[in-house]
């Protein structure tokens, strides 16, 4: 297994163009939380020329629509939601400045060439593995949309939050490698 | 005729959604020890190891599985001679629903698909009732995540496409669906039917302890054969690739009309939530 790469978000063109497809990474720093209709919002925003609520250049979104915090908890469960619900708005994002997505499931051929051209990265976390992933959240502040609620923009500040990364800036698909490495014809 | 108050069947429903979604199934736990031992690819194992981890985490904490806290659906099984009084069975579902999602700190996830505008209690609940004999209620609560139910798919295939056309469809589906419903899954099959008893049966597939075969040896036969075809795909532990895509497949079947031959797949996540309570 290669050893996990730390990423210190925000990230830069360098960065992620080192990125392979497999690699595993852990975060550490700032993601910003947006799922269906924040993604609807902030694209809605950039029509309208409105400011957004936070700046996106360099920033990982996070697609997570996390349960509510228990008392004594900064956050409730946090795992990835799937992400090809946000094809239709990730090029936008990406015009932005966004360099990394997180979620779960595979991205549109029209995500993956945005991707090769503004040099943004698609990382997947564990789908499912909420209660885990919320360990490495360690404080939580909603900046936006809070009428969403599950669906409002949150800064979280993570530590050591893995991931491993789907499609580089390459073109590369591990989904599709994975495929190709363990078949078995029949 | 035996009398049931609503107000008990809320004060159960509120309990089930909170240890559904906070308590996994020895079942699934069992077949995430299972898959770690026969999956080989690294990434692979590396999720079970991480599914097996966050299962203890959930129920230590007591804290939901996963963040998608679901749909809630319950299959309800009502004694023909059990009376319920002092309200109707969805409202006092509805009830237990709204005080279990809030109480256990769950996720409200259902909106009204236009607006988009969240309900904000995670009701209406989706009730399906069988009447059978006796004075008892069992109610089975099974959550369901977004991200696998919308996998889902029903197709009316022609009575000539036959057993292998049942296969192919399958077979297609969970490759289209690939890491989409967080595999490792449960597949469930419903084949027969009218359209919306396939998809029913489909679902209460799920139910069904992981990996217990159908009674019917040609049912049991046809799921060996499935999961095998789909687990040869290579799709793997959150598609990063590996042998173990499917936990196991589960088909339920059921007569259907002469001119149609219907067949739905109802995936299941890992996280895989049910728990039943009898009144
Ligand atoms: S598919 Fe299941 S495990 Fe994955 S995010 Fe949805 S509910 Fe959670």
């Amino acid at each position: 297994m290669p050893d996990t790469i730390r990423l210190e978000t925000p990230l830069t063109d360098e960065i992620v163009k080192n990125l392979k497809a497999g690699d595993k990474v852990s975060f550490y720093g700032t993601l910003y939380t947006a799922r269906d209709t924040a993604h609807k919002r902030l694209v809605e925003a950039m029509d309208r020329k409105d400011p957004l609520p936070f700046d996106l250049e360099g920033q990982v979104i996070y697609y997570v629509g996390p349960s509510p915090a228990k008392p004594g908890k900064v956050i409730g469960s946090a795992g990835p939601t799937t992400s090809y619900r946000m094809d239709p708005y990730a090029e936008r994002l990406m015009e932005q400045g966004a360099k990394g997505m997180i979620g779960k499931g595979k991205r549109s051929q029209e995500v993956v060439e945005a991707m090769k051209k503004y040099k943004c990265v698609y990382f997947a976390a564990v789908g499912g593995a909420a209660a885990l992933i919320a360990e490495s959240i360690k404080a939580v502040e909603i900046i936006a949309y809070e009428d969403l609620g599950p669906e409002a923009i949150r800064k979280l500040e993570v530590e050591n939050f893995q991931a491993i990364v789907i499609n580089d800036v390459n073109g590369n698909d591990l989904y599709e490698m994975g495929k190709e490495q363990y078949r078995v014809a029949t | 005729m035996r009398t049931l108050s609503a107000e008990n069947i809320t004060g159960a429903v509120k309990k089930l959604v909170m240890e559904a979604n906070t308590d996994l199934g020895a079942d699934v736990v069992k077949a995430f020890e299972k898959g770690l031992k026969e999956e080989v690819s690294t990434a692979g194992k590396a999720v079970f190891e991480s599914l097996l981890a966050n299962q203890k985490i959930a129920r230590e904490e007591q804290v939901p599985m996963c963040q998608d806290t679901g749909y809630a659906v319950f299959f309800a099984e009502l004694g023909q001679d059990c009376h319920i009084t002092d309200g109707l069975l969805q409202d006092a579902i509805d009830e237990g629903v709204r005080q279990g999602y809030k109480e256990g700190y769950l996720r409200k996830s259902i909106c009204d698909p236009f607006t988009r505008e969240n309900t904000k209690d995670n009701t209406p609940s989706i009730v399906l009732v069988d009447m059978v004999e006796g004075d008892r209620l069992k109610i089975t609560a099974a959550p369901k995540g977004g991200g696998s139910e919308n996998m889902s798919r029903l197709t009316m295939l022609t009575p000539a496409a036959g057993k292998q056309g049942i296969i192919d469809f399958v077979v297609k589906r969970c490759e289209e669906a690939g890491p989409n419903p967080c595999p490792p899954v449960i597949v469930g099959v419903g084949i027969g039917g009218s359209a919306e008893k396939c998809m029913t049966i489909a679902k209460k597939a799920l139910l069904r302890p992981i990996g217990e075969k159908n009674p019917d040896p040609e049912l049991a036969d046809l799921e060996a054969e499935i999961i095998e075809k789909v687990n040869n795909l290579g799709i793997g532990p959150q598609g990063m690739g590996g042998r173990v895509f499917a936990m196991a497949v589960h088909i339920e079947k059921y007569p259907c009309h002469i001119a149609s031959l219907p067949v739905a797949v109802n995936i299941c996540c890992h996280a895989s939530r049910h728990k039943e309570v009898v009144l």
